[in-house]
Parts: structure tokens; C-alpha cells; sequence
């Protein structure tokens, strides 16, 4: 049952001296399985949050559908839809203790009172606040409003969880430890759940899904794994992780990679000869240790070392690819064995990459290349 | 440079004991002499005589009269007020700089002349008075016309004081409680009101001060009838006019007792607010 | 079918939201209109009603013009009075900790809990002629009630807090690195002052400066009871209006009144411009 989103567009009304308004989200579609964790990933307008709301109700799209547990929720309110939301400043009641938070949806509700004093201690027994259920908001840390927040939509026992931003104001090491008992939490209760975040390393490391979206369109869904190593845009591939951008040609006999044009005399002139952009990650940037002429040497391309910086955890690798900046990642053994240094000739191999442009280009080039034994 | 700069942290003790003397005196002369003088006036005339007067009946009438004006007042506007506020947040519309503008009319208005607006407007040949007059309803010389200057002159204190609470609490609780599952209604009382209700108790405070203290605005519209649209501060004007000086004397440190009460309010209010928004 | 249903549920939700919003709107306009608009209109409409002729010759007559020049004479000099005296207070009761600060800070607001005619009425016992500072004083050729002094301390004690309460919060608020950034540059503590701090607290002491301004044009009760109502010496504009209303001139009251409306109108556009200012500067 879950989530799903049909065609979901939303309109903001134009701001004064502007005749148009920001179109927000622009036809998306989604599905969120239930009992899944999903990240709505993006950079900020990218519409990732009116998505969140219109699922809660806050906001009325201007069309499509949405249903909540297999039921068409588009035309009900807020208070009606039987979500938890947990907002990005917080919002909590700032006149009442963390208990009274907590007991709202419940005393809305109109449970009995026994009912809510049990239900208030099993969550702040969850979000480990036992012994702050008598403060008000303001005598919280960062870290402790957020959770409290959470306790509170959760308590309610609602079938959709949304939360928007909700590490977004807190430091890094607070916010790293929440994502993790975010993750840990979902694993426990199964609630099925959206979070909205710009950050892609927290929307790698505790999604079961992620719809990355941009300009109010989605770009891509899939697991963590399947967009990071198989980005279906140009703008999921720059957007998540770090990469390289080569500009190519192809041409009659060859492909020419920056200024530099790779003898090819095989390949054939491809109909509409066209421009290519090659995205290739740091991590698959190989470094071969081969001189021109081996045998190891097939496939790949000279260039040259220009720097290399000390990383903690591994080497960065700046490189000169026929006049083109890119950089590969050597973990810290490989890196210190080779004793890289600046000037340094090598050969790099592209272990893995795409290719943009048009798909049927993308097919054709991955052939040629392979064909060149450019590609394992 | 160094030396400069510690040179403006050493401050002559000299000088900032003669500047703080200076702001006391001139506080002390202005504000604390005459009220130590009208409680040596109200002693010299007599305690006995003062409770005395404040037993007859015309004393009574009045302060009942002006207890019952300043409880319309504050309803009215703060019913009124609270919506006002809302509209000013939170809406946009055409007009609405205008409308904030007019808010805060009242405020600079000379009470004689406001008292003179229900005048004009509630008179028999006013706008409204023609009316009411056909209808068989007094307004002016009677008290909806008292109610009514009150309301004006107290119009601005809870719009004032709720609206940037309203500003700055912003939407986001009140969505939180709808997404938990609160109706409109029930965000409004539950959240809404509650999160607003320091300000709220301020202007509330300031209003009955206001009211309990109308005297310009209220005189032009009652006619100031002894035992029945005389109010408390029309009353001691009545009895220094009549040279009765220990009536005038108890009924006026009788309102500035509750004076002193609303100011300690008003004091532990600002105080509330200042926390709850830090 | 199975999407034309929740359209038209959406639709009607857009529209209780919108609905909901106007009626509120509506009954804010109301009252509004019914308290504050519809009797100043009325004020307005009456006073305009006889044409501009016997506007200006209720205004030409030497009671009403005195009335008003001194009103306004009045309070212009106290605008002079209360900027540097509530500046100074403010300064002193934020930067300065005195022993008994916080119940100085506390009786700042006395004025404003005060009922006017009490004002009036501790002036007269204080000042009058059966006053121990009165006989004092009269001994000695000064008379201050039923005299302009009176009038001065009268609107001097209700327009005390206005500046001080402007300045205070922004004072408390203005950030000391600013001041000590100017030291370190060079500049000595009147220089400090004078083009650190003055300028940032400039509009909260203007805000403070028209708000007492404004009082002092239109405060009635302690007036009525210290000037002694003397036409050509004594009287204020708005004691010549109760006359005049008292007396049952209508036209006198309506042109005078019209006059402080519109010294009310152009107080309330001040305040406007320097509200923004300060939000503008605030960020």
C-alpha cells in the first residue's frame, strides 16, 4: 500500500511585480512501498519539500492524486490524514512541556487519559527523554527538541511518517548520530516513512529508496546504489558524489577526449557525429602503473600527475588528461607504495563511467569504447 | 589604538555616579513627589473620611459604572484584537498598510476629540444617532456611548501586542497540530491562543489601565449625570469641583492603588514574554 | 471517474480555506470600520460639511489660534525635553546597574497605569496654592498651577515613558563590539557615541519623540484640572474643544478638532516612516 503520487503539480501563486509563479513541482509521480524508508533528495527549490506537504495536506496541489494506504487522500485536510510530521525547525509547542507535546495527538484524539500516560512513556522511553518530560522546549538542546519532535508525531501511531529536514538545523556529529537512530528507529516501528533532505550522504546512508529531484521534476529513483552508480542524468551524476566531467567527441577514426584525440582507426564516422560528456567518479579512475606499449597498457589513456593531497582516509590525485583537469582517489597503501608525486607520467583507466548525451549515443559510445578496450 | 581602547572601558566612576543621580532626581521630581503628595493630601484629610466617602452611594455607582465599561471594553477588543491581529499577519490584501495605519489612530487621537467623534456620530442628528434615536436607544449621554469611546480610545493595545507574537510564532505550530490530527478550531484554542497568551495578558492589562483611567473621551459622551453616567475618575472630577477634596482624594488614590496593581501585572508580563521568546 | 471526484474534494477544500480567510477578514474590517473608521469619517465629514469658509473663521478666532499655537508650542518643546531626558534614563537604566534599577524600571511605566485626572488632581495638591511646594513657590512671585508650568509638568509626567521604553529594548539589543570595533579604531567615547551609538538609537528617540509628542497634543485630563482654563493664556486645544462642545458650538470644536486630527495623521505617517526605517536597517 504505501505511498503513491500521481502527477502531483503545484503552482505558487506569483509574488507581487512577477506575473508568473514558481512551478514548485512539475508532474511527479513516486511510489513509496510500505514499510520503506524514502529520501526525497534535492537541492533547495528543487521542490522536494512542497511534495512533503502536499502529502500531509499542508499544501493543496494544483493537480494529481495522492493515496495514503490505498486511500485517495487529495481532497482531505490535514488533520484527517492520519500522518506524523515532523517539521524542519521543530514546531514545537513552545508553551507546553515535552509530555504535553507528545500528549497532543492523543488528547485531539480524545484518548483516555490512561491511554496517554502510557503511550507518552513508552515514546519518551523510545527517544530516550525519560527524565525531561517536564521541561518546556526552550530548556532542550538542538538534538533533544528533535527527537521530541519525532516522539510526537509518532505518537499518534500514524501509517505515514514525513519529515522534512529533519537534521537540517542541527551540527554535524548530533545530526550523523540522529540519522543513524532515525534508521534504527524505522527498522524497530516500520512505519513507512519520507524524509526530505539536500544531503546526499545522509539520504545514502539510511534510505531504502531515493527520488532525486530537480526543478520540481524527479531525475531518477532507485536504492542508494543503483543512482550513485548508475546516474540517469547528468544532474543526479554531479549532484550525488564527486565526478569528473569529459567532454568528447566522436570522429572518424577516433575519439578526441578534451583536445587530445585518441588514434581509433576501426571505428567508423558515427551518423551525426556526436558530442559526448563522460562522467567518471574519482573512485573509478584507475591509476595503471604500465608504460606505453605494454601489455597492460591496452585501454588506456597518458596523463600526467599534477598534485596530490593528503586526505585522512586516502589520497586525492590531481591529473592532467590531455590538457584536462580530473582527479582519482587512491586509497592511503596504494597511494604511499606508488609514492605518487607531481610531474609524475602515468596511464588512467576509466573503470566505470557514463556517457551522456542522447541514449542511443550512450549505447554506441560504451560500445566503441569497449571495442578500443577503453572499458573492462 | 591600545590605549584607547581602554580608555573607553574605564569609565569615571565620577561622572557615571553624577549621571545616574541626575536620571533619579529628575525621576524622583516628576513622578514620585506628586504621587507621596496626593498620599499625604488623602492622610491629612483624613482616612476615616475617605472610606467614608467612598461608601456613598454616588461613589459606588461610579466605580461599578466603570467596572462594567472597562469589562466591555476588554472584551470587545479583545475578541476583536486577536482577529484584527490575525487578519494583519496573515493575510494579504489590498489596503492592508492602510488598515495597520488606522490601528494605530486611536492612540494618537485627544481623547476630547474622540469623545466628540460618538458625539457627532451617535447625536441625534448623527449618522448612526438618527437611527438609534427612531429605535428608542440612547447612545450618547448614556452608557453605549461610554462603551463605546472606551473601546476607541483602548482600540490599539491588544492588536498591538498580540500581532508580533503572532509575526513571530509564525505558521509552523499551528500546522504541527493540524498534522497531529487538531481541526481548525482546536489549533486555534490549543495552539494558536496559548502561544500568543503573555502578550495577549499585556495588552489585556494595558486596555483595563486605559479604561479604568478614561477620562476626556467618556466626559464628552455621558453628560456626566451624578449616580448614572458617572464613572470613577468623572466622579473625582465631580467632587474637587465641589470642593469635596477627601472624595476626590480617596477615589483617586483608590484608582491608583489599582494603578500600582496593573503595573505590577504588566511588569510580570513583559517579563513572561522576554522568557518564553528566548 | 476515479479522478474527477477528488478534484472537485480538493476544490472545495481551496475554497473553505479561502472562505474561512474572508470571513475573518471581514468581521476584522468590521470592527475596525464600526469602531475606530466610521467615527473619525463622521469627525471628518461634519467638519467639512460647511465648506472651507467657516472652517477657516472658526479657526481665525483668537481663542481657537491660541489655543492651538500654544498646544503645539507645548508639545515641541517637550519633544526637546523628553529625547534627552528619556535617552538619558534609558542609558542609565541599561548600561548603568544602580542598586533599586529594576523598581525605577518598574515605576517608569507609572504614567501610563496613572488615570490622567489623578495626575491632574497629585499636581494640584503638590503644586497648588494649598501645596507645600505651591506655597513655597507663590511666596516667592511663581505660580504653576492654573499657569503654563502647571500645563508643562502636567504633560511632562503622562509622556514620561515614551522615549525611554523606545530606546530601552534597542539599547539593550545594540552590540557592544560595534562600540568597542570604534575604540579600537581610534575613536574617543564621545566620538563613540556621537557616531556609533546615537545614529543606531536615532529612530527608536524619534519613534519615542513623536509618540510624547502626539500625547501632548491631545492629553485632556491632567490639563483640565492644573491650567485653569484661562481663553488667550491657559487653554489647550483640546480643553477649548470640551468648551466649545460643552458650550454647544459645534462649528469652533469641529475646526479645532480637525486640526489635532490631522496633527494625529501626520504623527501617525512619521512613526510609519521610521518603523520601516528601523525594520529596513534591522535587516
Amino acid at each position: 500500500m504505501g505511498i503513491k503520487i500521481r502527477n502531483l503539480t503545484k503552482r505558487f501563486p506569483p509574488a507581487r511585480g512577477e506575473t508568473e509563479g514558481l512551478l514548485a513541482v512539475d508532474d511527479v509521480s513516486f511510489a513509496v512501498p510500505e514499510g520503506h524508508l524514502v529520501a526525497l533528495l534535492g537541492p533547495s527549490g528543487s521542490g522536494k519539500s512542497t511534495i512533503l506537504r502536499a502529502i500531509a495536506g499542508l499544501e493543496i496541489p494544483d493537480a494529481g492524486t495522492i493515496e495514503l494506504e490505498g486511500r485517495d487522500v487529495t481532497g482531505v485536510p490535514a488533520h484527517r490524514r492520519g500522518i506524523g510530521f515532523v517539521f524542519q525547525h521543530y514546531a514545537l509547542f513552545r508553551h507546553a512541556t515535552v509530555r504535553g507535546n507528545i500528549a497532543f495527538g492523543l488528547e485531539v484524539r480524545r484518548w483516555p487519559r490512561e491511554a496517554i500516560r502510557g503511550r507518552v512513556a513508552e515514546l519518551l522511553d523510545l527517544v530516550q527523554l525519560v527524565g525531561h518530560a517536564d521541561r518546556y522546549p526552550a530548556q532542550l538542546s538542538g538534538g533533544q527538541r528533535q527527537r521530541v519532535a519525532l516522539a510526537r508525531a509518532l505518537a499518534p501511531r500514524p501509517s505515514v511518517l514525513l519529515l522534512d529536514e529533519p537534521f537540517g538545523a542541527l551540527d554535524a556529529k548530533v545530526r550523523r548520530n540522529l540519522a543513524a537512530q532515525l534508521r534504527q528507529l524505522h527498522d524497530e516501528v516500520r512505519t513507512t516513512t519520507v524524509f526530505v533532505t539536500h544531503d546526499q550522504e545522509e539520504a545514502i546512508e539510511i534510505a531504502d529508496e531515493i527520488v532525486v529531484l530537480n526543478r520540481g521534476r524527479v531525475e531518477q529513483t532507485g536504492t542508494a546504489e543503483e543512482i550513485y552508480d548508475g546516474p540517469a542524468t547528468r544532474f543526479v551524476a554531479s549532484f550525488i558524489g564527486n565526478v569528473n566531467v569529459i567532454e568528447g567527441r566522436v570522429e572518424a577514426g577516433g575519439l578526441r577526449l578534451g583536445p587530445r584525440r585518441v588514434p581509433a582507426p576501426d571505428l567508423a564516422a558515427p551518423p551525426g557525429a556526436g558530442e559526448v560528456v563522460l562522467l567518471v567518479r574519482p573512485e573509478d579512475l584507475a591509476i595503471v602503473a604500465a608504460a606505453e606499449g605494454d601489455a597492460g597498457a591496452a585501454g588506456t589513456l597518458p596523463a600526467e600527475v599534477r598534485g596530490v593531497h593528503y586526505r585522512g582516509d586516502r589520497f586525492e590525485i590531481d591529473l592532467d588528461l590531455g590538457g584536462l583537469p580530473v582527479r582519482a582517489i587512491e586509497p592511503k597503501q596504494v597511494a604511499r607504495a606508488a609514492a605518487r608525486r607531481a610531474g609524475e607520467r602515468v596511464r588512467v583507466r576509466f573503470l566505470r563511467h557514463s556517457v551522456f548525451e542522447t541514449p542511443d549515443q550512450h549505447v554506441r559510445i560504451r560500445e566503441q569504447m569497449r571495442s578500443l578496450g577503453y572499458m573492462e | 589604538m591600545a590605549e584607547n581602547a581602554t580608555a573607553f572601558r574605564r569609565e569615571s566612576p565620577w561622572g557615571r555616579r553624577l549621571l545616574i543621580a541626575a536620571v533619579l532626581v529628575w525621576f524622583a521630581l516628576l513622578l514620585l513627589l506628586p504621587l507621596a503628595a496626593l498620599v499625604r493630601g488623602a492622610w491629612r484629610e483624613g482616612i476615616g473620611a475617605g472610606l467614608d466617602s467612598l461608601r456613598r452611594p454616588e461613589a459606588r455607582q461610579a466605580f461599578a459604572l466603570t467596572f462594567w465599561i472597562t469589562l466591555v471594553a476588554v472584551t470587545v477588543n479583545t475578541v476583536g484584537g486577536v482577529a484584527l491581529a490575525l487578519v494583519l499577519v496573515r493575510q494579504r490584501f489590498r489596503g492592508r498598510l492602510l488598515l495597520e495605519g488606522i490601528v494605530d489612530l486611536p492612540f494618537s487621537v485627544s481623547p476630547v476629540v474622540a469623545g466628540f467623534m460618538f458625539l457627532l456620530l451617535f447625536g441625534p442628528h448623527g449618522w448612526l444617532g438618527r437611527w438609534f434615536e427612531a429605535g428608542g436607544i440612547r447612545v450618547v449621554y448614556a452608557l453605549p456611548g461610554m462603551m463605546l469611546a472606551t473601546i476607541f480610545v483602548t482600540f490599539p493595545f491588544v492588536t498591538r501586542e498580540v500581532a508580533p507574537v503572532f509575526r513571530e510564532c509564525g505558521l509552523e505550530q499551528e500546522e504541527a497540530a493540524r498534522t497531529l490530527g487538531a481541526s481548525g478550531w482546536q489549533a486555534f484554542w490549543r495552539v494558536t491562543l496559548p502561544s500568543v497568551r503573555w502578550g495577549l495578558a499585556y495588552g489585556v492589562t494595558l486596555t483595563v489601565a486605559r479604561s479604568l483611567g478614561e477620562f476626556g473621551a467618556v466626559l464628552v459622551v455621558s453628560g456626566s449625570i451624578i449616580g448614572r453616567t458617572q464613572t470613577a475618575t468623572l466622579h473625582i472630577h465631580q467632587a474637587y469641583a465641589d470642593f469635596h477634596y477627601a472624595g476626590a482624594f480617596a477615589a483617586s488614590l483608590a484608582l491608583a492603588l489599582v494603578s500600582f496593581i496593573l503595573l505590577a501585572c504588566m511588569e510580570f508580563l513583559q517579563r513572561r514574554a522576554r522568557a518564553g521568546r528566548s | 471517474m476515479l479522478r474527477r471526484r477528488p478534484r472537485g474534494a480538493r476544490a472545495a477544500r481551496a475554497a473553505g480555506a479561502e472562505r474561512s480567510a474572508l470571513g475573518l477578514r471581514r468581521a476584522a474590517l468590521g470592527y475596525v470600520g464600526l469602531f475606530v473608521a466610521l467615527p473619525v469619517a463622521a469627525l471628518a465629514a461634519r467638519a467639512l460639511a460647511d465648506g472651507p469658509a467657516s472652517l477657516l473663521a472658526a479657526l481665525r478666532r483668537p481663542e481657537a489660534f491660541t489655543s492651538l499655537w500654544l498646544t503645539f508650542r507645548l508639545a515641541l518643546a517637550l519633544i526637546a525635553v523628553n529625547t534627552v531626558m528619556g535617552t538619558l534614563m534609558a542609558w542609565v537604566l541599561v548600561r548603568h546597574p544602580f542598586p533599586g534599577r529594576s523598581l525605577v524600571n518598574a515605576l517608569i511605566d507609572l504614567p501610563f497605569a496613572i488615570p490622567t485626572i489623578v495626575t491632574g488632581l497629585m499636581l494640584i495638591v503638590l503644586y497648588g496654592p494649598q501645596g507645600v511646594v505651591g506655597r513655597f513657590l507663590s511666596e516667592r512671585g511663581v505660580e504653576i498651577i492654573y499657569a503654563k508650568p502647571g500645563i508643562v509638568l502636567a504633560l511632562l509626567f503622562v509622556t514620561f515613558p515614551f522615549v525611554v521604553r523606545a530606546v530601552q529594548p534597542v539599547l539593550m539589543e545594540l552590540d557592544r563590539d560595534m562600540e568597542e570595533a570604534a575604540a579600537t579604531l581610534g575613536a574617543s567615547r564621545w566620538t563613540v557615541f556621537r557616531r556609533v551609538v546615537l545614529p543606531a538609537l536615532l529612530p527608536a528617540i524619534l519613534t519615542g519623540a513623536a509618540l510624547s509628542f502626539s500625547r501632548a497634543l491631545g492629553e485632556f485630563g491632567s490639563v483640565i484640572m492644573v491650567a485653569g482654563n484661562i481663553p488667550l493664556r491657559t487653554q489647550t486645544a483640546p480643553v477649548y474643544v470640551y468648551g466649545e462642545i460643552e458650550s454647544d458650538n459645534h462649528a469652533g470644536a469641529l475646526a479645532v478638532s480637525l486640526v489635532l486630527l490631522l496633527g494625529s495623521l501626520f504623527v501617525l505617517i512619521v512613526l510609519h516612516r521610521l518603523q520601516t526605517l528601523g525594520r529596513r536597517r534591522d535587516g
